[in-house]
């Protein structure tokens, strides 16, 4: 074991990948300098492990500011023999590649009754919390949830980062990988050698038996900090980061509810439609018998995310709100009237 | 161009695979026999096949809407091709696809597409395949007018430029997008919007003889082969129908006679006296050479009728490798 950030430990899987199968590349914009921290030690030498010096130019790609064409050439390229890894750094600039998301990743192996496979890692980083502003903040993996045909991962930790990605690159399917970096700089202890994370796993962060919290992304720290709090006015919380969104263990999150009776779900990305709105149906559906309280959804208002700190900080799942939540779920709601608290229940047009 | 009678008949072949497959298969959506809608390459078939015949059995190719005509040019069997059509088992995607998303993998057929320009990229990542693994693959995107202004031409241009890889952009302008003439909405020439990449463009202006297409193309792919990087081809040609089989649009957006001028030249016909004229075959062995390809559809057709179309679980299979829940 060795203490890793997450940014590191997603930099290690790469090169573990990139070591082990020489069909894996990696095309992106700026990759080759390693702008981002994942593609080498930092300086450009070998000694300290840059990609480009390790891999050459064929394998570490820098690509032009053209997604549309990186996406579909990525799948392209995926579906004739490569493995590319595709850093797409932001987020945001998911959108601008949209058709090919959705009607080339997502489609061909289905519309091609299975002759494609698509062996493809999308990543990208969602800087929301970080003053970037309304272009560079967004958290969209809801709306590729509700493109079938992709993967969606969401690592909350140095630890899943590095396994979940080794288990996406082995992928034969196409998946997309949300990081967050509020989560870069975060340290945890990663082992050595390679270790793969099956998808489909929820990790239970936290154990308790008074209520379910479902928590997403950069929620999970939160969280885990709102449960440590409440442990102190005599709430036990189980918190549970679902790791990756599809495919979504809801099994693990309906056995918890099932004994804890109550769910809230803190999710980062924008509450209509949210993966927080998908996993409240599921619960209700399948587990409606067991809610002793309606289930309670923190996720990050419906409006376009501004840039001065003193409005964006409040809009995301935070301790405060979190454990505001769980409050009230639980009944122990403590009548705070704070910002974050009515940020946490429903908005006032809904 | 030195092509063995051999390589001439086989492109006089492949075009009426095309012809009289397409044929059957518009009589087919009018008797109701196929659900949805097909594009017909019927008045293309010389462009289409002077492209496919440049490119190699490893090598790759994309498409677009107007879609039976590339893997029949590529030389895809046609039962399955005509069972997909249908929505049959045995179509060559199982019956997920149909007319707009055929795919042969088989020949190298990395998929049609029914979003206008949206397949160029993906034949833009075959050459990338090609050019990291050095297998000497080249891949083809062919994309009408229409789809030469969609920008991800533009980004896929520069990308293959950049990078040297083997593609070959084969713009297939048959001078309208539907119903809107390209002039009105192209600024400038196609072919030439190369030169702002540092790429070759050229312009086949007779898009109806297959060896003026093929000649241009055959030395597209050569280039791509010898690491040269991507050239653009257009190929101007006219479809004979209409955009899309079953269309009635009120107003008449062709002129007849220019509709009329086009009609006299078949690439079929042309080809066909050619192939006479010359001495590379006889009437007679072009007239058994019609009949065979006749045949042939006529037992794609067979084999569809006999086909049993797919059990509703498929429905919800090949989504990933290893399935995963769906939830309804």
């Amino acid at each position: 074991m060795t203490l890793m950030s997450y940014l590191g430990a997603i930099g290690a899987a790469q090169r573990e990948a990139m070591e082990a199968d020489p069909r894996v590349v990696i095309i992106g914009e700026d990759v080759e300098a390693n702008v981002y921290g994942t593609t080498g030690a930092g300086k450009s030498r070998k000694d300290k492990g840059d990609f480009l010096e390790l891999f050459g130019a064929n394998r570490i790609r820098n690509t032009p500011i053209s997604e549309e064409v990186i996406v579909g050439a990525a799948a392209g390229a995926a579906m004739t023999g490569l493995r590319p890894i595709v850093d797409l750094s932001y987020s945001s600039f998911l959108y601008m590649a949209m058709d090919q998301f959705v009607n080339q990743v997502a489609k061909n192996r289905y519309m091609f009754g299975g002759q494609a496979s698509m062996p493809v890692v999308f990543r990208s980083a969602m800087f929301y919390g970080l003053n970037t502003g309304a272009h560079h903040s967004d958290r969209p993996y809801p709306m590729f949830m509700n493109v079938p045909g992709l993967k969606i991962v969401v690592p909350s930790n140095p630890y899943d980062a590095k396994g979940l990605l080794r288990t996406a690159v082995d992928s034969d399917d196409p998946v997309l990988t949300f990081e967050a970096c509020m989560l870069w700089g975060t340290k945890g202890e990663v082992p050595e050698e390679e270790y793969r994370i099956p998808f489909g796993q929820a990790r239970t962060a936290r154990e308790g038996d008074d209520v379910t919290v479902v928590a997403i992304s950069s929620a999970v720290p939160e969280a885990l900090a709102a449960a440590e709090s409440l442990a102190g006015e005599g709430l036990s919380v189980e918190v549970i980061d679902p790791r990756t969104l599809v495919p979504f263990d809801a099994e693990a999150v309906i056995r918890s509810v099932q004994r804890t009776g109550r769910l809230v779900v803190a999710d980062p990305a924008h509450r209509t439609c949210s993966a927080a709105a998908e996993i409240s149906a599921i619960v209700a559906e399948e587990a409606f018998e067991s809610l002793r309280a309606p289930i309670v959804r923190v996720a990050t208002p419906d409006t376009q995310i501004p840039f001065s700190p003193a409005l964006e900080k409040q809009l995301y799942p935070n301790r405060d709100s979190i454990a505001e939540a769980i409050r009230r779920v639980t009944g122990t709601r403590a009548g705070s009237t704070s910002e974050a608290a009515r940020l946490a229940s429903p908005a006032p047009h809904l | 161009m030195d092509l063995s009678a051999e390589t001439l008949l086989e492109m006089q072949r492949r075009m009426l695979r095309i012809r009289r497959f397409d044929e059957r298969a518009s009589l087919m959506v009018k008797r109701g026999h196929i659900p949805g809608t097909v594009h017909t390459s019927i008045g293309q078939e010389a462009q289409v096949v002077g492209a496919c015949m440049a490119l190699g059995d490893g090598d790759y190719m994309s498409g677009n809407h107007r879609s039976h005509g590339h893997p029949i040019g590529k030389g895809s069997p046609l039962g399955p091709l005509m069972a997909e059509l249908v929505g049959k088992a045995t179509g060559v995607c199982g019956g997920k696809g149909g007319s707009l998303h055929l795919a042969d993998f088989a020949v190298g057929s990395l998929g049609e597409s029914g979003i206008v320009g949206s397949s160029i990229p993906i034949a833009t990542g075959a050459g990338l395949s090609s050019k990291v693994l050095g297998n000497g693959r080249v891949s083809l995107a062919f994309f009408g007018d229409g789809a030469a202004n969609q920008g991800c031409l533009y980004e896929a241009m520069n990308l293959a430029g950049v990078w040297d890889l083997p593609v070959v952009f084969l713009c297939e302008n048959n001078q309208y997008a539907l119903s809107t003439p390209a002039h009105t909405v192209t600024s400038g020439v196609i072919a030439e919007r190369a030169a702002g990449f540092g790429i070759p463009g050229v312009r086949v202006e007779d898009g109806q003889d297959v060896l003026a297409v093929y000649e241009a193309a055959a030395a597209a792919v050569d280039r791509a082969r010898r690491g040269e990087g991507p050239t653009l081809v257009e190929v101007i040609t006219y479809r004979f129908n209409e955009h899309s089989e079953g269309l009635r649009l009120g107003t008449d957006y062709r002129d007849k006679d220019e509709k009329a001028a086009w009609l006299e030249r078949d690439p079929i016909v042309l080809f066909r006296q050619r192939l006479i004229a010359d001495g590379t075959a006889t009437a007679e062995q072009l007239d058994e050479l019609e009949a065979a390809v006749l045949r042939e559809v006529d037992e794609a057709v067979e084999f569809t009728d006999r086909s049993p179309y797919p059990d509703p679980s498929v429905a919800f299979k090949d989504l990933y490798t290893e399935p995963i829940g769906v939830l309804s």
